[in-house]
């Protein structure tokens, strides 16, 4: 009973130890609330160049506090339940519209935005917010196919239906999501990526079916690590996926075909918790600043929707089609919509059934 | 006398907080939410759903055969070597290097599987050296097996050995010294004295194994689909938590039919 008693208390000596040391920790790296001279940033993990928020905090005077999420889902599920008070957060498009629904964004006061004229009118004006009520762009991107050029020849995969060529039997690798899937496959039938008509989903999912026996794995982030570790030889994923395991692998190459993909935005919102507005609107300030958005587009290596910041961009990045597609393609690019709960789970239905199917 | 009851009572009161909040809560909230529809009404129309898919169903048949398969794998593997784990001289130092690996983060494991396993792996690179070619290994049923069984098999191991050396070494020689001989003993006394272990080893590996998802798709992917990837699905993707709970009751049920299948029947063991 005495030994038990003294590792009783021994375990909570330790514990008051740990608990104090973090507190001290948290209180001089100035994280968590508290104090008005902070911005709380929810965004996701590794998107934005940490030197950045020091700039930021040396500007302005403010303390940016960065927490990280790893999916849209995530986010709104901790915005809505509003422990935390987040100041900006930096949800997908179709989250921002399901996000307004639910009441959970603060306008923004245009009067107040000094760098609004800086983005290209082509990003701005969204179906998903419309005059930019509540977001301002941060990145935007793509869904395509990424390929290696040791196993077969640029001209192997320029569309989507090429994907379905019997030379490519268990090589192709899908990103685990119903809507980017069914997308590209809905795009070769040409139909929308926002359809709801049940037979024009059947079809799709027919079609898919036959896609079977070319697909290796069904996955998710781990593409870009297998693409440059050579374990497949061509993968549909997002841009900004491509770009990364493009910098492990100088043989892979990313193709958006040119009849239509997934155009992707992540925009900076304000969301109904936020408590430092004026911390908020100086970092929306400081983040449209084109060399500061030139800084943190070449860090990222997504595409940025600054038009002034890509100006300043590198001749190498800047002209890549890679990553920014000519007009053209640019013009057959469609953006998600939320679709509502109830097309989400046909959607999402459809893909299981899919992921179902024997080889 | 009274005070004594007293005192008992206030030692349970940490006790039963933790079973009503940690245990009895959630399961209720599963319940209740799985018996629901989005706008909060009582109905059993999940558990309709469930039942009438064939992919569910199928889903559900996938998941207890690679349940049962895992198992299977790892008591193959693990009695024998509980058993000669126990004739070691220095068997706790041995046990312990069983046990090792389940100091490490299973994320971390399965990620060295994706190194030894992938095309340009150690795997791959060991047999090029005999002059074959390189295979495809992961994403296949096998490699899913594979780290399934590697991962659970100290779950199995443990209370095997635990039960093998609670038997007295005096059984056997009993056992030996009535004219038994080495596969007799095996069979008619160690075996069935190690039954509780393997049991309790069947219920440690069987029922999480109900559930994996992370390895059905880094090791799988996905090409191996079970109720995990399901629930997960239904929670974070199409946030429709009252089909996900219904999965999740369901999960529960058949983990408790394993829990009765698998327990001791007292009135067998008592008998002396």
């Amino acid at each position: 009973m005495k030994k038990l008693l003294t590792s009783v208390v021994a375990i909570l000596a330790v514990v008051a130890v740990l608990f104090t040391a973090q507190r001290y920790l948290a209180a001089k790296t100035g994280s968590g609330e508290g104090g008005s001279k902070v911005l709380n940033l929810y965004n996701w993990g590794d998107y934005i160049d940490p030197a950045l928020l020091k700039k930021f905090t040396k500007e302005t005077g403010y303390k940016v506090s960065y927490e990280t999420f790893d999916s849209n889902e995530a986010m709104f599920t901790k915005v809505k339940q509003g422990g935390t008070s987040y100041d900006l957060a930096v949800p997908s498009e179709y989250m921002i519209e399901k996000m307004k629904a639910a009441n959970l964004l603060l306008p923004l006061d245009h009067q107040k935005l000094t760098g609004l004229k800086n983005y290209d009118s082509r990003f701005l004006n969204q179906s998903f917010d419309r005059h930019n009520k509540y977001s301002v762009p941060y990145f935007w991107g793509t869904l395509g196919i990424i390929y290696n050029d040791k196993y077969l020849k640029a001209s192997d995969v320029q569309h989507w239906d090429d994907l379905w060529s019997s030379k490519f039997k268990n090589q192709v690798m899908l990103i685990d999501s119903a809507r980017d899937v069914l997308g590209f496959t809905l795009i070769t039938q040409g139909k929308s990526v926002n359809d709801k008509s049940t037979a024009d989903l059947a079809a799709a999912q027919g079609k898919l079916t036959t896609l079977m026996p070319n697909v290796k794995a069904i996955i998710a982030d781990e593409i870009k690590m297998y693409m440059a570790q050579d374990e497949a030889s061509i993968a549909v994923t997002y841009s900004g996926e491509a770009s990364e395991a493009m910098a492990n692998n100088k043989h892979l190459h990313y193709v958006v075909p040119s009849e239509g993909s997934n155009l992707w935005f992540d925009n900076i919102v304000m969301p109904k918790t936020a408590k430092h507005t004026a911390a908020a609107y100086a970092f929306l300030n400081f983040i449209s600043e084109p060399k500061n958005a030139a800084q943190n587009a070449e860090y990222i290596g997504y595409a940025t929707p600054n038009k002034k910041a890509l100006a300043l961009l590198p001749k190498s990045i800047r002209e890549d089609k890679q990553f920014y597609p000519d007009a053209k393609t640019v013009s057959h690019l469609q953006v998600y919509s939320d679709l509502g709960q109830k097309w989400t789970e046909k959607y999402n239905d459809a893909f299981l059934e899919f992921k179902m199917t024997q080889r | 006398m009274k005070s004594k009851q007293q005192r008992q009572l206030f030692y349970l009161v940490p006790y039963g907080a933790w079973l009503l909040l940690f245990v009895i809560a959630p399961l209720v909230l599963l319940l209740f939410q799985s018996l629901t529809n989005a706008n909060g009404g009582l109905t059993l129309h999940n558990y309709a759903v469930y039942f009438g898919s064939g992919t569910y169903l199928r889903m559900t048949f996938n998941s207890v055969w690679f349940a049962f398969l895992i198992t299977l794998i790892t008591l193959v593997i693990s009695y024998p070597m509980a058993y000669l784990l126990n004739q070691l001289k220095q068997k706790q130092f041995w046990l312990l290097l069983v046990i090792l690996p389940t100091w490490i983060n299973l994320l971390l494991k399965t990620y060295a599987f994706i190194g030894l396993l992938s095309k340009t792996g150690t795997v791959n690179n060991f047999m090029s050296f005999f002059g074959i070619a390189p295979q495809q290994l992961l994403f296949s049923d096998w490699s899913f097996l594979l780290v399934a069984a590697y991962i659970e098999i100290p779950f199995m191991i443990l209370p095997i050995f635990n039960s093998l050396a609670e038997i007295d070494p005096k059984l056997e020689q009993a056992s030996r010294d009535l004219g038994a001989n080495k596969w007799q003993t095996l069979r008619r006394v160690i075996l069935p004295l190690s039954m509780p272990g393997v049991k309790a080893g069947i219920q440690a590996v069987f029922i999480p194994s109900l559930s994996l998802f992370m390895i059905t798709r880094l090791i799988g992917g996905n090409r191996v689909i079970t109720l995990g990837t399901a629930i997960e699905e239904h929670f974070l993707v199409t946030q429709n938590w009252q089909l996900g709970s219904t999965i999740g009751v369901i999960l529960i049920v058949a983990m408790v039919v394993t829990m009765i299948l698998t327990r001791d029947r007292v009135k067998k063991n008592t008998r002396k």
